[in-house]
């Protein structure tokens, strides 16, 4: 065997590496508290920051000979130099959740367990790498399990809280689900094919007669099983009670990085293995209604929503659906404009959360009327997060603005007109109710708002690497453009 | 940098110069710093434009153009015609004196209405329609807060009416924008480029220019005040601060009706040909509605609301009859409109502080009590029914003139409706101005209220002096106009009418 292969997964085995660092510093950090003695907090949550942040830096951009497509492993694993973009992306997400978990992991309920949160998370991430680079379905159900199953545990982190351990039933009960019909789409191709490799798979499922009902059903359980993950509906109905029980860190978490990654997922598979017209035109189709019922559906879900945690489930509901609109077509530029897309929405979602979740754990308020007046209390805070609500809601200059006009413009090209359409009108629906948040917090006076704070410091770094993304990303086009030259489409 | 991004770049200076100082002296000195370099700089720009233009006859002048987003053709590219540089002029001379009309306001206020004004001014210069259409919505959301927490009345309900009905028009604006930059090519995102069909644009396919034409000029128009899409403006403008309203109504609704010319029409000739009668006809009704819902209406500021729908509906109106005299007079029209309702805007705003209500009913015989606002009422008043001396007149002789140019049915109807709104505006105007300034004084709080402050002088002046140029001298301002307007009408009357698509014309 040529262990030289193992060159080519640089960027696992950096991680790998960090969370074995990790695991080791924290079995030497923390202390078993004494009998009656109530746990002390460590240092642990630095280590963590730290380390994740070398990991990033180190692998931000494609180098040293990853700039072209790699393979390893007999297929099993692929690169591409727009994986590793992506991979930064998710990096970059998991430290910003990272930085503002601190103040909530300091709680006392959580000292003890302040390792494992990030243990999991990594874990996770790792799975996410893994599920990106596969090349081979095997491989690829593998990265997603170790994607989603951790995940559960971090759901119910808040044991304590009867919603969190409730949350994590659900969303395990669910993944599970969502996993087996996944499988059984696989299992389908498989059978016609008698392979799982991804290159193989796309040069025989071309031109398929009498086969072709069990290629589009194998198809459709396929994203189906991938709509669980990224949340579309119909497939969105975990998401909103999950979202409301997790703790706001891995609510974050879960609506930006794990949703992004199986985003990104669903395209260059797509792409690779159902590259024939007939199969294109169909997942094309089944793609147009799910996009346009997550965005409309969620959009009106939002609308009533009271608790912002619930609130920021449909907002990210009806985001996935102008993630995928960048699916549609499969073409270089809506791979661009998906990436792009996922950078920026991860930014300001992540600053929503940050704020969220520093609000919660000062005055643990979380409903939109305890937002009232927060302008009069807090209103550095209320800014930031009137910024970041404007990004997602697409208003210039932030960078929101220009992710959604490229999503839209890729998608006008690849010739989906009146689902550009009937996306714009919906982001008017979508400004409408983040302007609620607005109006709250400006506008409605309040007899108890939320008392003035400040902020602890990894918060605030996590707010100033939001917050400069929003406002830098999209009037430097330097990232768009950058991003670009590592776009592949089908031919 | 050319020099033209100086419009975008002062507003960014003056919005950190407003984050930067603490005090109301401080907001005061960076607020009149900056919006006087702006009118010097647009005073400046309009001599240099006018010098350049005797020896250059380019569409475009002093142009710039620097690669932003390469694999999607966008750039962020300047350049300016007649028609930008009047409306830079007409942005700078509102921003200055809304300055001074906002004297007390607070800092977050200056932070917004600037940000406002830097899209205004960036939306202007632009000839990139991905620039232009990012500056559209940069002046667009501002309003939002403006009205919501500054404003008066039912403010949150017309803040988020306003903001979502105009998001909703630059809905449909994206889309046309794509239906236009694909259906040139995919190539560039350059107005003159895809209108002369250089840098690897192509003609505009018909049946592309009939779907996205209507979507783009709606788009727009929804800015514009174009019935039936006019409802969030007089809800809008009545709840809005005075200078927000002075600025939305004087300058931001100018957006739509150069939008219109200049991208819809300008780019996509054969749509506008073929189905400018749809909008035509709305135009002819904005303009006849609003005159007559101002007619009944009691607050100063709805008034004065439904008379700009009346009147920017004869920008729209002027546009859409494409030719050199009817299009010259619209944008002398958007000039005239925005000076006198600015000045209008001023005049309610000082006069509702200081009796705290707008109700005319409750009002009269303000004359004996302010004379100087009262008299500058009178003004604008009559600077609004057209009386001939003033901006007003010129402009809307020049349009009915240029439209009764067209020698058929169809457009002779809707220019005689058209001119039916002038006698309406003296009927909503003369009795407004008989209530509620002459007479007796009915309302005993009203009789110790004091005239104008120095700073609210110094506005209402200026812009009267600047409306009372434009009237008496308006030969420079039409010339300067009409070489922008000039390669735009007949770009357009290239393409010839398709008249089956009117049922009117047949």
């Amino acid at each position: 065997m040529d262990y030289s292969q193992f060159l080519f997964m640089r960027e696992e085995l950096s991680l790998l590496a960090v969370i074995l660092i990790i695991f080791l510093a924290d079995l030497f950090m923390s202390k078993e508290p004494k009998e009656g003695e109530a746990a002390k907090g460590s240092k642990i949550g630095l280590v963590a920051c730290v380390l994740l942040g070398i990991h990033t830096l180190c692998n931000l951009v494609p180098c040293c000979g990853m700039e072209r497509e790699v393979t390893a492993f007999g297929g099993m694993y692929v690169h591409t130099a727009m994986m590793t973009i992506v991979k930064s992306i998710l990096n970059v997400g998991t430290l910003v959740v990272f930085l503002m978990a601190n103040g909530w992991l300091g709680r006392e309920e959580n000292r003890v367990k302040q390792g494992e949160f990030y243990l999991i998370t990594l874990f996770t991430v790792l799975g996410m790498y893994f599920m990106i680079s596969s090349g081979h379905f095997l491989m690829f159900f593998i990265g997603l399990e170790l994607a989603s199953v951790p995940l559960a545990a971090l759901v119910a982190f808040d044991k304590w809280r009867y919603e969190s351990a409730e949350a994590g039933a659900k969303f395990i009960l669910l993944a599970l689900f969502s996993s087996a019909l996944l499988l059984y789409g696989v299992s389908l191709i498989y059978g016609i094919t008698g392979t799982l490799y991804f290159t193989e798979l796309g040069a025989m499922l071309i031109g398929l007669n009498e086969n072709l009902l069990l290629a589009v059903l194998g198809l459709t359980l396929f994203i189906a099983g991938m709509g669980f993950k990224i949340s579309l509906v119909p497939f969105h109905l975990w998401t909103a009670d999950t979202y409301e029980g997790a703790p706001t860190v891995v609510t974050g978490y879960l609506s930006v990085v794990s949703k992004g990654s199986a985003a990104f997922v669903l395209m260059t598979v797509l792409m690779k293995v159902f590259a024939d017209t007939t199969l294109a035109s169909q997942w094309n189709i089944g793609l147009f209604w799910l996009i346009v019922a997550s965005i409309t559906i969620a959009n009106i879900f939002a609308i009533q929503q009271k608790n912002l945690k619930r609130f920021m489930a449909f907002s990210a509901i009806s985001q996935a659906g102008y993630l995928v609109l960048a699916v549609m077509g499969g073409t270089a530029q809506g791979m661009t404009a998906l990436v792009y897309y996922l950078l920026v929405y991860m930014v300001a979602d992540l600053g929503v959360f940050a704020i969220l979740n520093v609000v919660e754990q000062h005055s643990g308020r979380i409903r939109m009327d305890d937002y009232d007046g927060l302008y009069e209390t807090n209103p550095k805070l209320a800014f930031l997060m009137t910024l970041c609500l404007f990004s997602l809601a697409g208003i210039p200059p932030f960078a929101g603005m220009f992710s959604k006009f490229f999503v839209f413009m890729a998608a006008f090209n690849a010739g989906y007109q009146w689902l550009v359409l009937i996306a714009l009108v919906n982001t008017v629906i979508s400004l409408y109710y983040y302007l609620l948040i607005v109006k709250a917090m400006y506008i409605n006076k309040s007899e108890n708002p939320v008392p003035a704070f400040k902020s602890d410091g990894y918060t605030k770094v996590a707010l100033v690497i939001c917050v400069a993304g929003v406002v830098l990303a999209g009037i430097i086009g330097v990232g768009y453009n950058y991003i670009d030259t590592f776009a592949y489409g089908m031919e | 940098m050319n020099f033209l991004s100086i419009f975008v770049a002062v507003p960014l200076l003056m919005l950190l110069g407003l984050w930067l100082v603490k005090d109301q002296k401080g907001i005061r000195a960076v607020m009149v710093a900056g919006s006087t370099v702006l009118l010097i700089a647009a005073a400046v720009l309009t001599v240099m434009f006018l010098k350049e233009r005797a020896v250059n006859d380019a569409e475009m002048l002093f142009t710039a153009s620097f690669d932003w987003i390469k694999p999607l053709h966008i750039k962020y590219s300047v350049g300016v015609d007649g028609i930008s540089v009047a409306m830079l002029l007409l942005s700078a001379v509102i921003v200055f004196t809304g300055t001074f009309v906002s004297w007390d306001m607070n800092k977050e206020y200056f932070l917004w209405f600037t940000l406002l004004s830097a899209g205004v001014f960036g939306f202007f210069i632009s000839i990139d329609m991905f620039t232009m259409f990012m500056f559209y919505e940069v002046a667009l959301i501002p309003m939002y807060l403006l009205i919501g927490v500054w404003g008066t009345g039912k403010k949150e309900y017309a803040a988020m009416k306003l903001t979502l009905m105009l998001m909703g028009g630059s809905a449909f604006l994206m889309c046309g924008i794509f239906g236009i930059f694909y259906g040139a090519g995919g190539l560039t995102m350059n107005i003159v480029d895809i209108a002369n069909q250089t840098n690897g644009a192509h003609a505009i396919p018909v049946q592309v220019q009939h779907i996205w034409f209507p979507l783009t000029f709606a788009g727009f128009g929804v800015l514009g005040a174009l019935f039936p899409f006019h409802t969030w403006s007089p809800d809008g403008h009545a709840s809005a601060p005075t200078a927000v309203s002075m600025l939305h109504a004087g300058v931001l609704m100018k957006l739509g009706g150069y939008g219109c010319f200049r991208i819809a029409m300008y780019l996509m000739p054969q749509g506008a040909q073929d189905l400018g009668w749809i909008f035509l006809i709305l135009t002819g009704i904005s303009v006849v509605y609003g005159a007559f819902s101002a007619c009944v209406q009691t607050d100063l500021k709805y008034i004065n609301a439904y008379s700009s729908v009346s009147h920017c509906g004869l920008v729209l109106f002027g546009i859409l009859m494409v030719n050199q005299v009817a299009a010259t007079g619209a944008v002398i029209q958007m000039l005239s409109h925005g000076l006198t309702t600015a000045l209008f805007f001023a005049l309610i705003g000082m006069i509702y502080g200081r009796t705290h209500t707008r109700d005319i009913r409750e009002m009269s015989g303000l004359m004996r009590i302010m004379p100087f606002l009262a008299v500058c009422y009178v003004i604008a008043g009559l600077a609004n029914l057209g009386l001939p001396g003033f901006s007003g007149f010129v402009a809307e002789m020049t349009i009915f003139v240029g439209a009764f140019e067209h020698a058929d049915t169809f457009h002779r109807f809707l220019t005689i409706a058209g001119c039916t709104s002038i006698v309406i505006t003296a009927v909503y105007i003369l009795r407004l101005v008989g209530k509620v300034l002459y007479g007796t004084a009915t309302n005993e709080h009203h009789l110790h209220l004091t005239d104008a402050r120095w700073e609210e002088r110094f506005a209402v002046i200026c812009l009267i002096f600047c409306i009372a140029a434009l009237g008496c001298a308006p030969l420079w301002v039409s010339d300067m106009i009409g070489t922008g307007v000039a390669p735009i009408v007949d770009h357009i009357n290239t393409f010839v009418t398709n008249a089956s698509f009117n049922p009117f014309m047949k």
